[in-house]
């Protein structure tokens, strides 16, 4: 008896202690910054404790039919046709009943208290004032596009999205080629990037943070390598950092930028990237208008430096393996200020 | 079965950079031309021949970088049809590669040093494939637009080679 309930509450313990390494995580959904993260945060709560107990119950029982007296072995066996007494049935039968009843009702409580929650996440897409962001997912990486009615100031960045902090965003999900999923869990669950249709996900943030995101749909060999960051700003700093955006990238004026500048436009690049201001406009890969001001590369594969981005130019295959950036024959001498040109597009 | 699953096709997932020394001289068509008959001697073969990977990524390039803005998805449009047996400057994957590379008058751009060169053999592929000169193993059993074999393959080149 006493071994099984140190097992017991081993298991229970550890099970608290695998939860609770989540908590304060970048990208865990029970370490809510938002309300509806917050909401499901505590459904996922009250569901585990309710269902721990429940478990903890069931098996304690379990545990006692098997540890009370039973009949000695010396004992003659019960015929086949042994009935138990009248008093025993009735007793039995109360005891399934009241059991049956009490299933009922949780199961009852589950369910209502999961469909009142659902409802109140719906609730934040009645909120005016929204910001709309399509997301459009491709093999394997974001693009982020800020709607707006002031065709000026629609703004297409990659793999990364500023949100105000306290402001509700409609996440309009579409997708180029298979389906894929928007999930950063400390602000909602997942939502599916579907071809040909579009899928909408209102998310809020309740404070200021960076939380990463993941596709969580299998989308092909690089899936895994498929991240997107979601920073959530005061409105202020967002304003600013959303018409800074806007602006169309600075001309170089040292020699080795414009170089660089050169070196850019007359290589595979413009053929899928774009930089406003300049006469790249491929619209097949990420936009690089101000691709230093962004975390990483390769959809946040690594961090955006110097070095990890000449390893990626040099041969993205080895990065990332199956990916669609193409492999460019680029002289030696012509690196260096290439790097040089993309790391200075603040 | 089980041996015979063994034999997976190879992904050149990895492909060299590298520009071909005969870059943008892929055929060297007869001397003689304007005026006689192409018979092009290749100089180089297309890597990507019946491989059903660089077939598809073939065509994924091919709408990524607007072939089928004027060629539509091989039926032609602006610029003459790709499905046909008579081809203008050859059909070729070598006569191919060099209409591709240097582009042809009124008006195929030139493409060479824009699109990698591993690339451009994709895109024949799928050129080719839409010919029904592909393996048929290594093609879509049903493709995603025009539907083509061997035995429905026409000249729609007449009248319409611009």
């Amino acid at each position: 008896m006493s071994a099984a309930k140190t097992l017991v509450i081993t298991l229970c313990f550890s099970g608290l202690l695998t939860l609770s390494a989540c908590a304060g995580h970048q990208q865990s959904a029970i370490d809510p910054t938002g309300p509806q993260s917050g909401q499901i945060a505590t459904l996922f709560w009250f569901f585990t404790f309710l269902l721990t107990a429940i478990f903890i119950v069931v098996l304690a029982l379990a545990l006692w039919t098997l540890m009370r007296r039973h009949r000695g072995i010396e004992q003659e066996p019960l015929e086949i046709t042994h009935l138990p007494s009248p008093a025993t049935e009735t007793k039995l039968a109360r005891i399934v009943t009241v059991a049956t009843i009490a299933s009922v009702i949780i199961l009852f409580i589950l369910l209502v208290s999961s469909v009142v929650t659902g409802k109140s996440i719906a609730d934040l897409s009645t909120r005016k004032n929204a910001l709309v962001i399509e997301l459009t997912g491709n093999q394997w990486w974001w693009q982020v596009q800020y709607d707006n009615p002031d065709a000026s100031r629609i703004l297409i960045t990659a793999n990364e999205i500023h949100i105000p902090v306290g402001r509700p965003v409609e996440i309009l999900g579409r997708s180029n080629d298979v389906i894929h999923s928007f999930w950063v869990p400390n602000l909602h669950g997942k939502r599916d990037l579907i071809p040909s249709r579009v899928t909408n996900e209102w998310i809020e943030a309740d404070q200021p943070g960076a939380f990463r995101g993941q596709c969580a749909e299998f989308c092909g060999l690089q899936h895994a390598h498929m991240s997107l960051w979601v920073i959530a700003e005061p409105e202020a700093k967002f304003d600013s950092w959303f018409n800074a955006q806007l602006k169309p990238a600075l001309a170089p004026s040292d020699p080795a930028r414009q170089r660089g500048q050169q070196v850019f436009l007359n290589h595979e690049c413009i053929f899928c990237h774009s930089i406003r201001g300049t006469a790249a406009a491929g619209q097949v890969a990420p936009d690089l208008t101000h691709f230093a001001s962004r975390r990483g590369i390769a959809a946040n594969t690594l961090p955006n430096n110097l070095g990890n981005l000449g390893g990626w130019i040099v041969d993205p295959q080895s990065v990332k393996p199956g990916n669609h950036m193409a492999t460019v024959a680029l002289a030696s001498q012509d690196l260096q200020p290439l790097l040089e040109y993309l790391e200075g597009l603040q | 079965m089980l041996l015979a699953s063994c034999q997976r096709e190879k992904r050149d997932i990895r492909p060299a950079p590298t520009r071909l020394a005969i870059y943008g001289d892929a055929a060297r068509e007869s001397p003689l031309r304007p005026g006689g008959p192409i018979q092009p001697q290749p100089v180089a073969t297309n890597p990507y021949n019946g491989s059903s990977y660089d077939i598809s990524e073939g065509q994924r390039l091919y709408n990524w970088y607007n072939c089928s803005g004027c060629h539509s998805q091989g039926g032609g449009g602006i610029g003459p049809p790709l499905i046909k047996t008579e081809w203008i400057y050859g059909g070729e994957p070598e006569n191919l590669f060099d209409t591709i590379v240097k582009g042809r008058p009124n008006g195929m751009p030139s493409w060479g040093g824009r699109i990698p060169e591993y690339q451009i053999w994709q895109i024949i592929a799928y050129v080719r494939s839409l010919n029904g000169l592909q393996p048929r193993s290594a093609t879509a059993g049903r493709n995603d637009t025009i539907q083509t074999n061997p035995q429905t393959i026409v000249n729609r080149t007449q009248g319409a080679t611009k």
